[in-house]
């Protein structure tokens, strides 16, 4: 074991570019590559993928990815840590060791299961925090409830020294906090390492956010070579402090200012930063600029973990359909808006949907401010219409409306496009922690 | 009323959790910290949101930093929302354009 361990950022979510991992794969001596590619969403879009099809259900870009950077690491040297299982970790595990075979790169896979806690809230019935009533009493189908596990079974699974290990819901921070409890031996309640590394980790989980992704702004934050982004890495020490860094001459920026902006990410409460391993307290962490793009990392400390665990609940939520259709001009603003009371009527009166279903935005016209700012008059505005409804050919009427605009509705509508998707509505609640365990399966080596 | 706004003092990134809304305000040094910190106030936030419910802000001065809770604002957030911008990522921007009432 070395003094420091360098843990490599290959993806920060699910649809994440491919290249930058590659490079850091290749020339950045990792001795892990994390790719973060599981949110909220993406975990029950994956459970309907694996009702319909059962060897499905992981990333779709898994294969991508491993096809990309198997060939390029060093065997034995860089190992590969993935939550791509999704709603399937064991089909995605062997998907990653058939991709392996075919490049005839032996590898050894550990998948880590035990996330699926469907079974435990159908029998517990916890309150589900977004209604403030038990589970029980959802109207939408229940299809999937996943626990956020914490870095126990990544740890557990390194000592069978895998080359990739898969998992399925993890939380981002433990997919790099295991490999350094791993690594360092720290243990499972030494509260201020594991904030420690839990720091790292959500440096480091949204990827090319820490080194200027998501922070550029040509006017008060200009960043080189976004088109060209270097994802980062972390050296990390056994005490817990770490080197941010990213590869010489890759795209971006990481300084002071980008890690400050990533540390503070999703954080509602800075004192009390909830994981599955510990309450890490982010208050006292400071950066220190310790060379071009590299930044150090200290102060991290942390409480003892919660007795709960928090699980995603994914219900079947009927179906969306929308319409678009620009204008553009004089009067642009009144032509849509005149637009949009025309589609309200007919999907009320016509379609038979119910008022408070119907969703209408004036894109260009302040609508991602959703009305908190007065609109001025815009060269051009979008409207948009969307509904939400029990099936799919009430989801159709909706773009039907909008299009037949065209003929029926104000002057000089244009570029109307339409579209339905089943949608899905993602819900948490908490379970005891001790109903839920983590379990290693190593595939066999074929 | 000031010409001031945060957009001059200051960046913000926008995250969520749910229906909370959470804004980072990073200012660009200690005197843009020392302004924001008397100026934008959680009252200020609450009422530039058009929020009821109160909303919470922690003062990282060392960083230097504040983060905002804006509660209940994000109508059913990622999954629940209709509109395009389910997160709320852009309305960081909206919090850019608030204008201080006082100058520094």
């Amino acid at each position: 074991m070395g003094l420091v361990i360098r843990l490599g950022a290959g993806a920060g979510f699910a649809g994440d570019r491919i290249d930058p991992a590659v490079e850091l794969a290749r020339d950045g001596a990792l001795d892990y590559l994390v790719f973060e590619c599981l949110g909220e969403r993406t975990v029950a879009a994956g459970q309907l993928r694996r009702l319909a099809d059962p060897d499905g259900g992981y990333d779709p870009l898994l294969e991508a990815r491993m096809r990309a950077v198997l060939p390029v690491i060093e065997p034995g040297q860089t190992r590969i840590i993935t939550n791509s299982g999704a709603a399937n970790p064991i089909a995605a595990g062997r998907r990653v060791a058939d991709v392996a075979r075919a490049l005839d790169r032996p590898t050894r896979v550990a998948v880590v299961t035990g996330d699926d806690a469907l079974e435990t809230v159908r029998r517990l019935d916890p309150v589900v925090w977004e209604t403030g009533e038990p589970l029980s009493t959802s109207t939408e189908e229940l299809v999937s409830a996943n626990a956020y596990l914490g870095a126990e079974g990544i740890r557990l699974a390194l000592a069978d020294g895998p080359d990739v290990v898969v998992t399925g819901r993890v939380a981002d921070p433990a997919l790099y906090l295991g490999p350094l409890q791993h690594e360092f031996g720290w243990a499972a309640d030494n509260w201020p390492l594991l904030a420690a590394g839990t720091v790292v980790g959500h440096l480091l989980e949204c990827a090319g956010q820490l080194t200027g992704g998501y922070f550029a702004d040509p006017g008060t934050k200009p960043v080189p070579g976004l088109a060209r982004l270097g994802f980062p890495f972390a050296d990390v020490r056994p005490d817990g402090t770490a080197t941010l860094g990213k590869l010489d001459g890759s795209g971006g920026r990481l300084d002071v200012r980008t890690a400050t902006e990533q540390l503070l990410y999703e954080v509602d409460r800075p004192e009390a930063y909830l994981t599955p391993d510990v309450v890490a307290n982010f208050s006292g962490v400071s950066f220190r600029e310790a060379g071009p793009d590299r930044v150090e990392v200290a102060g991290a400390s942390g409480a003892a973990r919660p007795d709960d665990l928090k699980v995603t609940l994914g219900f079947r939520g009927g179906w969306l359909g929308e319409g678009q259709i620009s204008y553009a001009g004089p009067r642009a603003l009144a032509r849509a808006e005149l637009a949009a009371e025309i589609v309200r009527e007919r999907l009320a009166d016509v379609h038979g949907i119910a008022p408070d279903a119907i969703g209408v935005e004036l894109i260009g016209a302040g609508a991602a401010f959703r009305g908190l700012a007065p609109a001025t008059e815009p060269l051009e505005v979008r409207l948009r219409v969307t509904a939400r409804t029990a099936d799919a050919t009430q989801a159709h009427t909706v773009g039907w409306e909008v299009e037949s605009l065209y003929t029926n509705g104000p002057a000089g509508g244009g570029g109307a496009r339409t579209g339905i998707q089943q949608s899905l509505v993602v819900r948490s609640c908490l379970v005891p922690r001790d109903l839920v365990s983590p379990t290693v399966t190593l595939m066999e080596e074929r | 009323m000031s010409d001031l706004t945060v957009d001059d003092l200051a960046d913000v990134r926008a995250g969520d959790k749910g229906d909370t809304l959470i804004l980072a305000v990073l200012p660009r040094d200690g005197e843009a910290y020392a302004v924001l910190e008397r100026d934008l106030t959680p009252e200020a936030v609450a009422r530039h949101f058009a929020v009821t419910e109160p909303v919470v802000r922690t003062e990282l001065p060392h960083l230097p930093a504040l983060v905002f809770r804006v509660p209940a604002v994000l109508a059913g957030g990622v999954t629940g929302y209709s509109g395009l911008d389910g997160h709320g990522k852009s309305l960081g921007y909206h919090l850019l354009m608030l204008r201080l009432d006082r100058t520094p």
